[in-house]
């Protein structure tokens, strides 16, 4: 646990000392901020509903550019020797990196609570659903790490690494608009697997464990899978 | 604190980069892998380390399996890999407490195991400047700082002076002597007078194997051969096959040959027997031709030489 601690310590700074934090933030604000107030100000409705489609689709962009570096800048340098031979578990590391990179993304999604506060002001909201939204996203954000962490442990590269992310964290996010095309056998298999289909049900508002759980085993999958690609350098 | 390795092979494919080595080291000991680059130092160093882990063979750290108990066995070690990777976005204390945080130095002791890395390693103008803004050699002593942060029984370092300046080098090799001292230091490098001038003992490894193991004296004395000297005269009438036949006469020289042939002198290189000395017997042969010597220079083989006869393919 303390080993933990002290690599998301080391994470978190690293973040917050590049200007990549920074960044990624001012954009993640700025997009949703179009879409906050741009539904707000022309439709007139007081809803979240706007923000909360898009930040789906700004993830799949923005999860992959915030975890590419994780493993990959410390194989390209070699600290990942230095990392690796100290009396930590390998897993120790990888949680700690994915638990900051998890904080990153909180705290990008806790600045559009600023429009929650801000609608308030302006009418009655679903406080319910608000919060099953922000669950949801978390959640969501969470598998995509997972994924982004394991894909810049395969490789060097850090933009290798966030093509891999992308591919699988896009194509989890499509399984759900192509299931229509398919047989209703395999549908219901792949709807299970769909990030998008237990985001929309927690979204509702209705927090099952169902969903719950297969966020947390996704995560815990790719973690997994992170640590096991670590040890490969044992294998050959 | 003793390293022992048995019956130790680790491939890449098809390919040995350790093939079947076996060695105990002492505690106490500074001993230097020395080798050819790709003859396999770094490769042991790293499953020593439990970063990689042997295809056959084990290793024994203070009798603690690297393999069944690698965390106690990294606890003992600090290490220096090869290239010296550091965090250049870190400063160079965040940098220390990150590294003793991550050996576990109790948190009351942090501050003052940092400050005592810094003195040692002579860090105290560059403690607050990140290590990207510094030199090769003070990178060097970070690096050295960061493995020796928690009080390793055992240090290992991977060419701790490779990409320095020559008063870099021995800086750092003056620093390695007085850490060693205290510890078991095991080191590789290719360069064969750091070992003469850190190690007490020296495993000469090439192409996977263990070729030499011994003091550097003793490495020497075993393989010195034969004295190579080099013998400079003045050009004159005398006739050169007739020199030649004259220095090669003399006892205990074994070969003679014209090295070079300049307008004033001639450059003779001949071989003398092992642990003779036939310089007076060549000054006397010269004098006695009513020639001028102009140069006479007598040397033993070098640790170089043994080097490059032990690795040459």
């Amino acid at each position: 646990m303390k080993n933990i601690l002290t690599i998301f310590k080391k994470e978190l700074r690293s973040y917050f000392n590049s200007p990549v934090a920074y960044i990624v933030i001012v954009v993640f604000l700025i997009i949703t901020g179009w879409f906050f107030t741009s539904n707000l100000f022309i439709s007139g409705v007081v809803t979240m509903r706007n923000v909360f489609d898009i930040i789906p689709f700004i993830f799949l962009f923005f999860i992959p550019a915030i975890s590419m570096r994780t493993f990959s800048e410390e194989k390209k340098s070699g600290t990942i020797e230095l990392l690796l031979t100290k009396p930590i578990t390998d897993m120790d590391i990888v949680v700690g990196k994915f638990l900051a990179t998890l904080t990153l993304t909180a705290t990008a999604l806790a600045l559009t609570l600023i429009y929650v506060v801000s609608l308030t002001f302006l009418g009655p909201i679903d406080t319910g659903s608000i919060i099953g939204a922000y669950i949801g996203l978390l959640l969501m954000s969470g598998i995509y790490i997972g994924i982004g962490i394991f894909a810049s442990s395969l490789t060097e590269n850090q933009v290798v690494a966030f093509i891999i992310s992308f591919l699988i964290v896009f194509g989890l996010f499509l399984l759900n608009k192509v299931l229509v095309f398919l047989p209703p056998e395999l549908a219901s298999v792949l709807e299970y697997i769909s990030v998008d289909y237990h985001f929309s049900n927690i979204a509702r508002g209705v927090i099952d464990s169902r969903d719950i759980i297969y966020y947390l085993s996704g995560i815990t999958i790719f973690l997994l899978l992170t640590r096991t690609s670590l040890e490969s350098r044992r294998w050959s | 604190m003793s390293i022992k390795v048995e019956n130790l092979s680790k491939y890449y494919g098809q390919q040995a980069a350790v093939n079947n080595i076996s060695f105990e080291i002492n505690t106490g000991e500074i001993v230097g892998f020395l080798g050819p680059n790709g003859a396999g130092k770094s490769t042991t160093m790293k499953m020593i380390t439990t970063y990689l882990t042997p295809n056959n063979g084990k290793i024994f750290v203070n009798n603690v399996d690297t393999e069944t108990n690698s965390m106690e066995v990294r606890r003992k070690i600090g290490y220096l890999p090869e290239q010296n990777p550091l965090y250049l976005d870190m400063n160079v204390l965040d940098y220390l407490e990150y590294a003793a945080e991550l050996e576990s130095v109790p948190k009351a002791d942090i501050p003052k195991a940092i400050k005592k890395m810094v003195d040692v390693c002579g860090l105290g103008e560059v403690q607050h400047k990140d290590i990207g803004e510094l030199s090769k050699g003070f990178r060097q002593r970070v690096g050295l700082a960061q493995a020796m942060i928690h009080d390793p029984e055992v240090l290992i370092l991977d060419e701790p002076t490779s990409g320095l300046d020559p008063n870099q080098i021995i800086e750092i090799r003056n620093l390695i002597k007085k850490l060693g001292k205290e510890k078991t230091l095991v080191l590789s490098t290719h360069i064969m007078q750091e070992v003469e001038a850190t190690c007490d003992r020296v495993l000469i490894i090439n192409k996977g194997e263990i070729v030499a193991d011994g003091s550097p004296d003793t490495l020497q004395s075993k393989f010195k051969g034969q004295l190579d000297i080099t013998l400079i005269l003045k050009k004159d009438s005398t006739d050169k096959a007739l020199i030649l036949k004259a220095v090669s006469s003399i006892k205990n020289i074994d070969k003679a040959r014209i090295l070079k042939e300049d307008e004033n002198s001639i450059h003779f290189s001949l071989t003398g027997l092992k642990g003779s000395d036939v310089r007076e017997e060549i000054f006397k042969k010269i004098v006695s031709m009513n020639m001028v010597l102009l140069g006479l220079h007598q040397e033993e083989t070098s640790l170089e030489d043994i080097f490059r006869q032990l690795t040459k393919n």
